[in-house]
């Protein structure tokens, strides 16, 4: 999954036969065909997001919660790894505040994806509204990777709405899954934990990221010796602060460097974006820069559903 | 048990923001996307979340079987040992690493 899903980003570029649909350079011109291709689309997602809901069906009825949760879970928000972290914090009552800003510093990523998801292309208030509502990291990385030729608003809802009931589908079979056992087992919420650890992993692209690991170990370890019981949410603070003070830092440092002219933008655009597009010019300018970093930020977080 | 009335609340919470996160940026696109802090952070953020994600998971597994802690790091470096093998299979990496540590807790 993670690596079918890192192969998006060279699809800018060069198209990859796994999302391509159907053929290269032919665009499915039917309202049929779109959706067809659009279920196509959806199936290398699926294979992540499916496995996951099973998870979180089983894990919700270990942690001794009722199994409505499960769908209701993932209607209310689709958002497969804040859910599953949710399972832990529910379970144990944590107050609705602490609840809140986890939801709120875990799922900020999702920010930066308006910058290149082709909400134009549907035109309904309704769908465009549910398509916002179901902007997963996959539906933003299969989205975004299309060739604008290729893309249309049944595509992409076909492909949203499927993601999802891979998703409740997973969940409920997770149910059933769980009800069938004899008794718990012991030590399967180590999935969320292997799970986490692979993304970190997929995520770690270059030597660029070796400042946020550090700073985000250095805000993780603080957390776990002052907080230990809100940990996640005091690293996360801890973290973005540090970010905030390290652009401020470059900041400073480009603008003191300012005296010299055209160096401030291209600094930027060096430390963003260096390194990890293989493709070279695609359209230039701010756009594309956008385009880079949210495409790197849906890359990295790949099987959140 | 948490009340149901609790489980309400969190999932209202849960819908409002996660909404709010993907739909407010639409709307205030062209401020976001000229910013430059906003751009470096979409860069910077993923890899530390996840890390973060990564270390108060195992913190938490191991909070709930102390006596694991072993089997816990054995699990994360099985996990990760296979992923760069294996050529990135997430599924294949989770499951494996899953497996060894729940074999492990409950064998021993």
């Amino acid at each position: 999954m993670a690596r079918i899903l890192r192969d998006h980003r060279r699809v800018q570029t060069d198209i990859s036969p796994q999302i391509a649909a159907p053929a290269p350079g032919r665009a499915p011109v039917t309202r049929r065909q779109q959706i067809a291709a659009g279920v196509r689309d959806s199936f290398s997602a699926g294979l992540g997001i499916f496995p996951l809901g099973i998870a979180l069906g089983l894990l919700v009825l270990q942690a001794g919660l009722p199994a409505w949760l499960v769908p209701a879970l993932s209607l209310s928000a689709f958002a497969g790894s804040l859910e599953l972290l949710l399972v832990g914090m529910v379970a144990g009552t944590t107050p609705l505040a602490a609840i809140a800003l986890t939801v709120l510093v875990v799922n900020f990523r999702h920010v930066f994806y308006a910058f290149s998801f082709p909400l134009h292309l549907v035109r309904n208030r309704l769908a465009k509204a549910y398509s916002v509502y179901a902007m997963i990291d996959e539906a933003y990385a299969v989205s975004a990777s299309l060739p604008e030729a290729e893309r249309s608003g049944p595509r992409l809802l076909a492909m949203q709405l499927a993601s999802q009931s891979y998703w409740v589908g997973g969940g409920l079979v997770g149910i059933a899954i769980g009800w069938a056992l004899p008794a718990p087992i012991k030590g399967l919420e180590f999935a969320l934990c292997a799970l986490f650890t692979v993304l970190t992993l997929d995520a770690f692209r270059s030597r660029d990221d070796i400042p946020s690991v550090v700073l985000a170990g250095a805000s993780v370890t603080l957390a776990l010796v002052l907080t230990p019981s809100v940990a996640l949410f005091t690293a996360l603070l801890l973290f973005v602060a540090l970010l905030l003070a390290r652009h401020a830092i470059i900041a400073r440092r480009t603008t003191r460097r300012a005296a010299r002219p055209t160096t401030g933008g291209s600094t930027t655009g060096g430390s963003t974006t260096g390194g990890s597009t293989t493709g070279g010019p695609t359209t230039g300018g701010g756009l594309t820069a956008g385009r880079d970093s949210a495409a790197r930020c849906a890359v990295r977080e790949t099987a959140d559903a | 048990m948490p009340s149901t009335a609790y489980l309400a609340a969190v999932l209202a919470i849960v819908f409002a923001i996660t909404f709010a996160l993907r739909a407010v940026p639409f709307a205030v696109l062209r401020t976001l996307r000229t910013s430059a802090i906003v751009q470096r952070l979409a860069v910077w953020m993923p890899v530390g979340i996840l890390g973060i994600l990564a270390v108060t998971a195992l913190h938490g597994a191991v909070a709930a079987e102390p006596h694991a802690t072993l089997y816990a790091l054995l699990a994360v470096a099985v996990t990760a040992g296979v992923h760069l093998a294996s050529g990135r299979r997430t599924i294949l990496s989770v499951g494996i690493g899953t497996a060894v540590y729940v074999v492990l807790v409950n064998a021993f």
